[in-house]
């Protein structure tokens, strides 16, 4: 375990928690202002990233597919937020999921008949396809370190589209009185649909970039919805600091428990079950991690209200 | 008046079914039928804590996964005639459904006791996910456990031994399917009219009220998931009697959603809700499927519809209708 490959691993794990981070910081928003739990958030994932998929096949481009996917998937999120999600704001939270688990059922069968049910290849700019010596001697994909690039900076921008700017501040008032918001007189349906949009547009974002990594197909948006969920719960909902953190923390626990937890068995057990319990464990051990979590903080690391 | 002729209809169309069926050449039917009134019974489990306890479980396909990986580990290992345990005791496996059920529902029970106990210290959309966690780690447990075969899942090398049914006979299953449901409503049914039922409902209008009159609602609440986990795993018991065959798609969170749409779509908070929405949404399920093979792409639409429009659910109409709520 040489610390070159720790250091390989660690990154491995910021790339997973930047893309946790992006899912994360559409549905905690989402959560936090409009009180909805959006199960079809993993759904806007998927379509971001079939969209860019098939774009990127026409047209021979991976930018282009990817700046083709925002703006439709936001559009997608827009329209969804106007037929179905508007009248379940004022519903319970059971209404909210079984709502969108059928929203998911039925994009995940529209997809199956648009682009098919086997996976679809989306491949990365051949401009990143090289690898960067990060410090000499260990050369890293450049393609996930610019993955990481882009999730910090997105990271940063939200952070001041939050704190610093107007449409922030109508944001932050929304998520604490809407009632008091929209009496001053702001559209707070707009608002909303504006932050769903915003949401829709960066789930797409991590659905295109997790293309050329993980297989492109229906389903996908689901696995991550859940590691989603671990990583809002972890980060306290509403909050998108917690997101960050949550994100991070899932990305690297996942990503080290899959790649050190065999050998670090193997010390105290024999090779065989060694093998077997380190797999169950490492696939589990988000969820040990969030249930830990939850037992010393019942609202996550920062609770956004009160 | 509707309600009675419907449960009393009901109940002579249920013990009718196998002879019409076979009248009708019609056989398959019995089997659809005992995985519907399995179903039926996975959502009565999921209703003690949903509808009349108020916890919104996003993850109890988790206890029908357990309660049928017990029974299909333990006939594994009677079929290989290798013990499941050599230490501290000798522990072999089993075919009999006497013990092979119960124990189930027992490690169920265990299972739901430890889940409980971490997520009741959460609340509202934390309980949701936090539930739906736990499943999901269950899920995965499943699929690295590989000497039960992993992802593949393990297959029974028969049914469980019923004496005196033979549960390979489609109809024999069913029957005995059908007295387990009723039993267990019978139960639920005295249950929910004691006083733990009273502090259970309680509990769900008013939490805080509850705590002020000075009941322990955690426990309250802890004893009743624990209640549902085994009866859920009773229902995981009969499934994979039914498919003959166990694999971690039985946790899939998918499932979870499933058994809360019965619960849904039947009525929750009443007795024989979840009984009419596994009849309606399975009975749904195959006549869309026969339809079309993307069947999905009409019933997620429809239950976006039931959630939007008909909250009170099939029996809850009738209920209403009845003049009972």
């Amino acid at each position: 375990m040489s610390p070159l490959l720790i250091l390989e691993q660690v990154l491995n794990g910021l790339q997973l928690g930047v893309m946790l981070f992006l899912m994360a910081a559409g549905l905690t928003l989402v959560l936090g202002i409009m009180n909805l739990v959006n199960l079809a958030h993993g759904s806007l994932y998927m379509v971001g990233a079939f969209v860019a998929a098939m774009v990127a096949r026409w047209s021979g481009s991976f930018v282009v597919g990817l700046l083709v996917a925002l703006p439709v998937t936001a559009l997608v999120g827009v329209v969804v937020e106007r037929v179905a999600l508007r009248r379940l704001y004022e519903r319970d939270h059971l209404d909210q999921v079984l709502a969108t688990f059928g929203l998911i059922l039925f994009f995940n069968e529209a997809a199956t008949m648009i682009w098919g049910p086997r996976a679809v290849y989306l491949d990365g700019p051949s401009w990143l396809s090289g690898a960067v010596e990060i410090i000499p001697g260990a050369p890293y994909p450049a393609y996930r370190l610019a993955i990481i690039a882009v999730g910090l900076a997105v990271a940063v921008l939200l952070y001041l589209l939050v704190t610093r700017t107007r449409l922030g501040m109508l944001i932050r008032a929304g998520a604490s009185n809407r009632e008091m918001v929209s009496a001053l007189g702001v559209d707070i349906k707009r608002l909303y649909t504006l932050v769903f949009g915003l949401g829709a547009m960066l789930a797409a974002l991590g659905g295109v970039m997790a293309g050329p990594i993980y297989a492109v197909e229906v389903g996908m948006g689901e696995h991550i919805l859940i590691q989603t969920f671990v990583v809002v719960v972890i980060g306290g909902i509403g909050s998108v600091r917690g997101a960050l953190v949550g994100a991070v923390l899932v990305g690297l626990v996942d990503t080290l428990g899959r790649a050190f937890l065999p050998g670090m068995l193997t010390l105290f057990l024999g090779p065989a079950t060694a093998a077997s319990l380190s797999a169950s464990l490492a696939s589990m051990a988000i969820y040990i991690l969030m249930a830990a979590v939850l037992v010393w903080r019942p609202s996550g690391l920062f609770p956004a209200h009160g | 008046m509707v309600r009675r002729t419907l449960l009393v209809g009901g109940l002579v169309l249920a013990l009718a079914l196998p002879p019409l069926a076979a009248a009708f050449g019609l056989d398959y039917v019995v089997g659809v039928a005992a995985r519907i009134l399995i179903f039926a019974l996975a959502g009565v489990s999921l209703n003690l804590i949903l509808g009349y306890g108020g916890m919104v479980s996003f993850g109890h396909a988790a206890f029908f996964g357990i309660g049928a990986y017990v029974v299909a580990i333990l006939s594994y290992h009677a079929d290989q005639g290798e013990p499941l345990l050599t230490w501290p005791l000798v522990i072999g496996g089993s075919e009999l459904a006497i013990i092979a059920w119960p124990v189930a529902m027992l490690v169920c029970a265990v299972v739901a006791l430890i889940i409980g106990a971490i997520c009741l210290r959460t609340s509202g959309l934390y309980f949701i996910m936090i539930t739906l966690a736990f499943a999901q780690m269950l899920f995965f447990f499943f699929v690295s456990l590989e000497p039960y075969g992993g992802d593949d899942g393990l297959s029974l090398a028969q049914p469980s031994r019923a004496w005196p049914f033979d549960l390979s006979d489609d109809r024999q299953f069913y029957y005995l399917v059908l007295a387990l449901l009723l039993f267990i409503l019978y139960l639920m049914r005295r249950l929910i009219a004691s006083r733990f039922g009273l502090v259970l409902r309680g509990i769900r209008e008013n939490e805080r009220r509850m705590q002020a009159m000075g009941f322990a609602t955690y426990r309250y609440k802890l004893a009743a998931f624990v209640i549902s986990g085994a009866v859920a795993g009773l229902a995981g018991a009969l499934i994979a009697n039914h498919t003959e065959f166990v694999s971690p798609s039985f946790l899939d969170w998918r499932r979870s959603g499933e058994i809360l749409v019965v619960v849904i779509l039947g009525g929750m908070g009443t007795l024989y809700g979840p009984v009419a929405g596994a009849i309606a949404y399975l009975m749904l399920e195959e006549v869309l499927a026969r339809w079309t093979e993307h069947w999905m792409i009409i019933l997620g639409p429809l239950l976006v519809l039931v959630v939007l429009y008909a909250k009170q659910g099939l029996w809850g109409t009738i209920e209403k209708m009845s003049g009972r709520r």
